[in-house]
């Protein structure tokens, strides 16, 4: 929960040691580079807005964490947290996403020109396909910072970017706290709606704070396009569709994606973007892209080979369950999409996606004839 | 950041003192035009009971933290003074007007939201307390938690102390349709931990399975759970850890901290009854209080399982004396002297309870201010409980029933807790009575029904 600088001010009085969180149990990202050094050095800063660095580690104490999965344990409450905090989060961001340096520059590429192939992964393996990540509005403080003042002006100005979107991208927005029934069922099984959130990681940052005040969901009449407000990030912006044309899925999330932003930038404003670390987003995993292209696929008898994972880490593909992260798969169908989000473009990692998922289903298909998929076993990208 | 210089801070503690005596010559205003150097949060008050409490509050030595805040200097007094410095060096973070940071309150139902109008949001939404604990920090927990249609909340939480004072205008409103009318800006309360005034405190143990009376403390100076630091809090649990270890005789016992508990302690804890867990009621995570879990909580008991304190749950302490069978006396005579001598120990160290003549023991909610006192039984009614006049004998006198699993269960069988329904504006002896009172004449009413005699409604207890 935000406070106030103020409050920061009275815990200078104790001495750094006395304020020093107990980390002994813990196991995320934050307690592995956190010291009582860099606590010191860091713990009288804050942003402009007055984000402070209790604030950025807050969830990271409150959840220690689990042996196998390994969580971030921080956040951002503004654009400036990664760089006033710097010296705690360039380390995180290092160990998170693959060596990535301080000095290192992320690309964006959001021509979906450069994507090669993609339109003809099979559909009788390829169930759907979709396309997800993050955008945060310049000048506004993040969902773990934000004031009711703060995140409503935020639902303001993207509603007006996304009605004044046409053609196929034409659609509507749906408040959460002015929802009908009616309208809740639909989104509900169009499998749109998002809910408050219930996972102490994210409670623990402050951002389900007046919930559902400012929150909705916009999607286009042809439901292929759909954008969250306010949830984890200020937006989050998907497109999906049934069936293996990530091509297609890809084209139309590049230019909702380009023509929202030129709309935010006809009203003064633009994405938080910057040349280190691509779009900036209030979980540091969600640096760079923020971009997870996956698709659900039925590999029943690929996901039993003992050399699944070692094929899905040389591929740079993760699995989860097709009921998000964390939930295990149903009767041999998976979620597959990447691993990386900072580092690479969004082209290449699309490409990477669709390359890979191809060689999933041909290995797939020689196991189901008996054959071996050893000549087909990929280089590590 | 130490405060090195006495004679600055005696000056400033002279400074401020005399500053309160100016505000007694305020009226109430609503400009500040007229009213250069006094706090801002003063500046509205004429009341000389909250000024003579701020007063109070800034000469105990455990405020020093708060001078130091100020830092050592020579323009400190003008620093304290001005609120402005006490913001300095942050960006004013409300680019929107108070109007568009006003909360949704439509489908809420707790006594924050029915008292915050938009102008007295507009009001308090700028100001601090000394801590930097702020109007939207006591809110959050009832913006978040919209209510029941039938339970209604309290919707809001202090931050410490000053916060009963700084948001005054929210907080009176609310403690008086909480607490049945109690006012704070005229009335005074009553503290009475004499155990020896209760009269006839043994129950008729063919009825009563067990007697408990329980309370909270607060430690003067300390921000309260929502709002306190890590620093702040390891000094809360050190304070009182320190202070129970110089109990005595069948007060004596153990601190088992949940940071450092062995399995087996945690598993007798729990067989006891005794070990509380992270909280998960949104009612209270809400309001920041879980953070930091499970760093610098922990329990205390005495050897015979009698006298229990919590530290850093909800608030600072909870102190319960409990036993088996219907000695409510015993319990109360214990609960009494334990609490004396808790404070006595702090005492010696330089420390005080939270308190003031307005608002008794200062507490985390609202509802618990006073004597903070709730005094109960599980008691066995099973006539009684199927009359349908129960409810109403309970309301007249003054009593409420929960189930035996605690506030929002159900009973079991036909065993009740029973227990007062008011904690302010009446003494610790005077609830304790009507509980002794009330759960007498419960008693005798199932003695009429196993007879087959008829029974009354009693007359409401006069408050």
């Amino acid at each position: 929960m935000p406070f106030g600088n103020t409050h920061n001010v009275l815990k200078l009085k104790y001495a750094s040691s006395e304020e020093y969180p107990d980390l002994s149990q813990h196991n995320n990202h934050m307690a592995k580079i956190l010291t009582p050094a860099i606590y010191e050095r860091l713990r009288s800063k804050e942003t402009p807005s007055g984000f402070t660095l209790d604030d950025v580690i807050q969830t990271g104490i409150d959840n220690p964490g689990h042996p196998f999965i390994m969580t971030v344990g921080c956040v951002a409450g503004d654009e400036e947290t990664y760089e006033v905090f710097k010296e705690l989060l360039d380390p995180i961001i290092e160990d998170r996403h693959g060596g990535y340096k301080p000095t290192d520059k992320h690309k964006t590429d959001l021509n979906p020109d450069n994507l090669k192939g993609g339109d003809d992964l099979d559909p009788n393996y390829v169930i759907s396909s979709r396309v997800r990540t993050g955008r945060s509005i310049r000048g506004f403080c993040l969902p773990p910072h934000c004031s009711r003042g703060e995140r409503r002006g935020v639902e303001k100005m993207s509603v007006e970017a996304l009605d004044s979107l046409s053609g196929d991208l034409k659609g509507k927005y749906y408040a959460l706290k002015n929802m009908t029934d009616a309208e809740q069922q639909q989104l509900i099984d169009d499998h749109f709606l998002f809910d408050k959130p219930v996972s102490p990681l994210l409670l623990a940052s402050g951002m389900a704070r007046d919930w559902p005040d400012g929150r909705g969901i916009w999607h286009n009449d042809t439901k292929t396009f759909l954008v969250w407000v306010n949830e984890e990030d200020h937006l989050r912006v998907i497109s999906m569709q049934k069936g293996g044309n990530m091509k297609e899925v890809f084209n139309r999330f590049c230019t909702g994606l380009t023509k929202i932003e030129t709309l935010f930038k006809d009203k003064g404003t633009s994405f938080m973007w910057n040349e280190h670390l691509g779009y900036v987003l209030t979980c540091p995993s969600n640096l760079g892209t923020g971009l997870r292209a996956g698709v659900h696929v039925k590999i029943p008898n690929m996901s039993k080979h003992d050399k699944f994972e070692e094929v899905l880490k040389r591929l740079r593909l993760q699995k989860r369950g097709t009921g998000g992260v964390d939930t295990a798969a149903v009767g041999g169908t998976f979620d597959i999409s990447n691993a990386d989000r900072l580092g690479f473009s969004e082209v290449e990692l699309v490409q990477m996606v669709v390359d890979g998922v191809k060689l999933l289903v041909e290995m797939e298909k020689k196991l189901e004839k008996g054959q071996s998929i050893d000549d087909l076993m990929p280089a590590q990208k | 950041m130490t405060f090195s210089n006495k004679r600055t801070m005696d000056c400033l503690h002279w400074t401020l003192r005399k500053t309160s005596a100016e505000v007694l010559q305020q009226t109430r205003s609503t400009t500040k035009a007229h009213l250069p150097v006094i706090h801002p949060y003063l500046s509205n008050c004429g009341n000389k009971a909250m000024a003579n409490n701020f007063a109070r509050i800034l000469s105990s030595k455990r405020n020093v933290g708060i001078m130091s805040l100020v830092g050592a200097g020579s323009l400190t007094a003008a620093f304290l003074l001005n609120r402005e410095h006490v913001t300095a060096g942050a960006q004013v973070r409300r680019v929107y007007p108070a109007s568009a940071e006003y909360p949704d309150l439509r489908k809420h139902n707790n006594c924050m939201a029915s008292h915050l109008t938009p102008a007295i949001y507009a009001k308090l939404v700028d100001k601090a307390t000394p801590n930097g604990y702020t109007l939207d920090q006591a809110i959050q927990t009832g913006v978040d938690n919209p209510g029941h249609p039938f339970i209604k909340t309290v919707g809001m939480v202090a931050g410490d102390e000053e916060s009963y004072e700084v948001f005054a205008d929210l907080l009176d409103p609310v403690i008086k349709e909480r607490h049945n009318g109690y006012d704070p800006q005229i009335m005074t309360h009553p503290t009475d931990l004499d155990s020896s005034k209760l009269k006839s405190g043994k129950f008729d143990e063919r009825f009563v399975l067990s007697s408990r009376v329980r309370t909270g403390r607060s430690i003067r100076g300390l921000s309260l759970p929502p709002a306190c630091t890590r620093a702040e809090r390891r000094e809360v649990e050190k304070v009182v850890v320190d202070a129970l270890a110089g109990l005595k005789g069948d007060l004596a016992g153990t601190y088992y901290s949940l940071t450092h508990m062995t399995d087996q302690e945690q598993q007798q804890l729990i067989d006891d009854h005794f070990l509380f867990d992270k909280p998960v009621s949104p009612l209270l995570t809400c309001s920041g209080m879980a953070r930091d879990w499970p760093d610098a909580r922990g329990i205390w008991h005495n050897n015979t399982k009698t006298f229990l304190i919590w530290i850093n749950e909800e608030d600072h302490t909870r102190v319960i004396s409990m036993e088996k069978g219907g000695n409510m006396k015993r319990v109360f005579d214990r609960f009494c002297t334990g609490l004396k001598e808790v404070e006595r120990l702090i005492q010696e160290k330089g420390w005080e309870f939270m308190w003031n003549e307005r608002l008794g023991y200062i507490l985390t909610c609202p509802s618990n201010l006073g004597t903070g006192l709730r005094a109960g039984v599980h008691v066995n009614l099973p006539k009684l409980s199927k009359d349908p006049r129960f409810t109403k004998i309970l309301d007249n006198l003054r009593l409420q029933k929960r189930g035996t699993g605690g506030v929002d269960t159900a009973a079991v069988g036909s065993t009740f807790d029973i227990s007062n329904l008011d904690r302010l504006g009446q003494s610790e002896v005077q609830l304790v009575q009507t509980v002794v009172d009330g759960v007498n004449y419960l008693i005798d009413c199932e003695k009429k029904l196993e007879k087959g005699q008829d029974i009354k409604i009693p007359p409401p207890v006069r408050k």
